[in-house]
């Protein structure tokens, strides 16, 4: 692989982690979901670049599963969803946005110790795509405890997966790609259709899960 | 007809896998719920059969499917607790629908994500390919969740949110160890698909970098150990287990469970196959020795019946965490023994308690009360099951737990003193709540009930038998496993 491919792939996922990072401070559910919708579209731009450096046409299948499902659908659904419900201005966290960016570094940090330090001879691109793909898995891990919001939790939990994806197209030559991708949509795709029909604002006149371990302390 | 017993042997895991997901779409389409149940029965039933000719033909290892000794032990199991199942369901849904907490149109989406169930667990059973059974674990995971939140009340939706939220999480870290697998294996086996196929890896696993397979199995331990339900990621499956329909706990408690663990053991084979990874034995045996001491104490404070069990089966899987841990020939035949006799048992208490809380309309268990005064034969057949899954002799669980404790005793002596002490608090927990729910001041309802009391009757018999008498070929063959399992 040649400086420019590698430079390039190297860039996009760097962006990739930096929008994680976006992600944690954003205090409005429809700021939340455009940056994720951006997320998703660099997550597209980097996957097809993998596809064309590693000559692996499948994954272009992957690049526009994430563009149309995530980037456009899921975001478009979920802001007619938080308009509905009439909470698309805030969004509560349970720790302070300074605290929450200081863990979030934390965790790039020790993401990028743990993977340099067990894959000493695999090659370069694959190391930082794999400390990439770790930091991102462990920011929208850290989204999903931080907020407790469901639909930030949502977005948290599809970050998480972004990173899946940025690990499974930077592994060269992994099997079952393509199917891994489709079988997370429908898992996103059930997420998303669940708060629909479910119709958890009428039943709990909110989606804050806060609400909802009340309902259970209650009935118990 | 020796033509079609031919052609049946020699494509018994197809059918195994085709029959459950051909009845799904079948059951989709029919209304009528006495003919859906009963085909239901019945699919489970030849499933059930086809998984039994297993034992006569094995299928040679192909790139996607696996039969080996080790699975045959567990698809046996997972379509013969399928099959009971669906016959108490059969008489459980019966009442529901009386009752109006279900509608006909439920009903058969019930039943079709039943099938459903059935052949995401026996795929990710009989998967060879890593990633194969990452989608099946995962299709299962969603059948459930649906399952649990079938009767749209508070409580069941949020139970079948957090499931799906923390269960997303867990196959998610499980996708990531996945991954990381075949980054490993990668320099060894090659590019392609080779590193993902297990029967490829385990053959080459002397020869991949341990420090990425060591990392790889803290992913997949927490990620499939999620599904196991080991504290501390256990927060969903007390939850799950109380809200949903109680099929569908026998079936997450009896199967769903062993197949997440199944997963497990076969991660922890290509560690143990590699002599620089880290040995993945005490990471799992402290995480069921937590599990099984935080939810005996847990079985104190329960105040609703199916969540109680949920709890018991925490500890339980706890225990046999701790025993495949343990490792060596004896503990592993014990920890292989005390998942059968586990699924068996707690699948018939669930039986039990399903129609329990259908005639007394509680699952609470200070309003349920003196059930061996108003139903003798449900009543003593809980008094049977709590018994047994709380370790008395002559049951089989007091074998397998014995033999986990004695093995424990062999090799790490002061471990058996946590060990014990978890027994003993779940032991007393049980033995405390039995005894009002059982012999107490008789209280609700007293109104016959009708239950099918024959899968209730032969699971409490054959774990009944195990605790007596075990059959020579079926130790020979655990033991067996034992040692593949190291």
């Amino acid at each position: 692989m040649n400086q420019f491919a590698f430079d390039v792939a190297h860039f996009l996922a760097g962006t990739i982690v930096l929008v994680s990072l976006m992600l944690l401070y954003q205090d409005r559910l429809s700021a939340l979901l455009n940056v994720f919708a951006f997320q998703a579209v660099v997550l597209a731009l980097s996957v097809s670049w993998q596809a064309w450096v590693q000559g692996a046409p499948h994954l272009f299948v992957t690049a526009a599963i994430a563009l149309i499902v995530k980037a456009i659908i899921i975001p478009v659904a979920l802001h007619r969803m938080i308009r509905r419900l009439g909470i698309h201005r805030e969004v509560e966290t349970a720790l302070n946005t300074g605290t929450t960016m200081l863990a979030g570094l934390a965790l790039v940090a020790l993401s990028i110790v743990v993977v340099l330090r067990v894959t000493g001879d695999a090659s370069m691109l694959a190391r930082e795509d794999l400390a990439f793909a770790l930091s991102v898995v462990l920011l929208g891990l850290l989204m999903m405890v931080t907020r407790r919001n469901a639909v930030s939790q949502v977005v948290g939990f599809m970050s998480l997966e972004n990173g899946l994806i940025l690990a499974a197209t930077g592994a060269k030559g992994m099997p079952l790609v393509v199917e891994i991708s489709v079988a997370f949509s429908v898992l996103v795709a059930f997420i998303v259709i669940g708060i629909f029909l479910f119709r958890i604002r009428e039943r709990f006149d909110t989606v804050d899960l806060q609400a909802l371990d009340d309902v259970r302390e209650s009935a118990r | 007809m020796s033509a079609v017993a031919e052609w049946i042997l020699s494509n018994n895991v197809a059918l195994i896998l085709a029959i459950p997901f051909v009845m799904a779409i079948l059951l989709l389409l029919i209304a009528r719920y006495r003919l859906s149940a009963g085909l239901n029965a019945t699919s489970a039933f030849v499933t059930l059969l086809a998984a039994l000719t297993l034992f006569v033909r094995k299928p040679a290892p192909g790139p996607y499917l696996l039969v080996d000794d080790l699975n045959i032990v567990f698809i046996v199991l997972n379509t013969f607790v399928g099959f009971t199942t669906s016959v108490f369901s059969a008489s459980y849904i019966g009442h529901e629908l009386e009752t109006g907490r279900l509608t006909t149109t439920q009903l058969r989406f019930y039943h079709a994500m039943y099938q459903i169930l059935l052949f995401a667990m026996n795929l990710a059973l009989l998967a060879n390919n890593i990633g194969l059974m990452w989608v099946a674990i995962e299709l299962a995971t969603l059948t459930t969740v649906l399952m649990v939140g079938i009767y749209q009340t508070h409580a069941a939706l949020e139970a079948a949110w957090k499931y799906f939220i923390l269960g997303s999480v867990g196959i998610a870290l499980a996708l990531f160890g996945t991954i990381l697998i075949y980054m490993a294996a990668r320099p060894v086996v090659g590019e392609g698909p080779g590193g993902m196929i297990w029967t490829v890896l385990i053959q080459h696993a002397a020869a991949f970098d341990p420090a990425l397979l060591n990392l790889a199995f803290v992913f997949l331990l927490l990620g499939y150990g999620t599904k196991v339900g080991l504290a501390p990621l256990h927060a969903w499956l007390p939850d799950a287990h109380a809200e949903g329909p109680t099929p569908i706990s026998a079936v997450l408690s009896g199967l769903l469970l062993n197949v997440a663990l199944h997963a497990v053991l076969r991660f922890k084979l290509l560690l143990a196959a590699n002599p620089g990874a880290i040995a993945p034995g005490p990471l799992m045996a402290v995480m069921g020795l937590v599990s099984l001491i935080f939810a005996g104490f847990m079985l104190y404070r329960r105040r609703d019946i199916k969540r109680m069990f949920a709890y018991s089966s925490i500890e339980h899987m706890g225990i046999i965490a701790f025993a495949f841990g343990m490792g060596g020939p004896l503990a592993n035949f014990a920890g292989l023994l005390h998942m059968t006799m586990h699924s068996l048992t707690k699948s018939a208490i669930f039986f039990a308690v399903g129609h329990i809380a259908q005639v007394k309309g509680t699952q609470r268990l200070a309003d349920l009360r003196g059930l061996t005064v108003t139903h003798p034969l449900l009543g003593w057949g809980l008094v049977a099951g709590v018994l047994a899954i709380a370790g008395m002799p002559p049951f089989g669980i007091f074998m397998s737990e014995f033999l986990v404790v004695s093995s424990t005793f062999a090799r790490q002596p002061w471990l058996a003193i946590p060990l014990i002490a978890g027994l003993l608090v779940a032991f007393g927990a049980l033995l405390l709540r039995l005894q009002g729910v059982a012999f107490g001041e008789p209280k609700g309802g007293s109104e016959p009930v009708k239950a099918s009391y024959l899968p209730l009757a032969a699971h409490l018999t054959l774990v009944l038998i195990a605790g007596i008498y075990l059959p020579p070929p079926l130790v020979a063959w655990f033991q067996h496993v034992a040692r593949l399992l190291h």
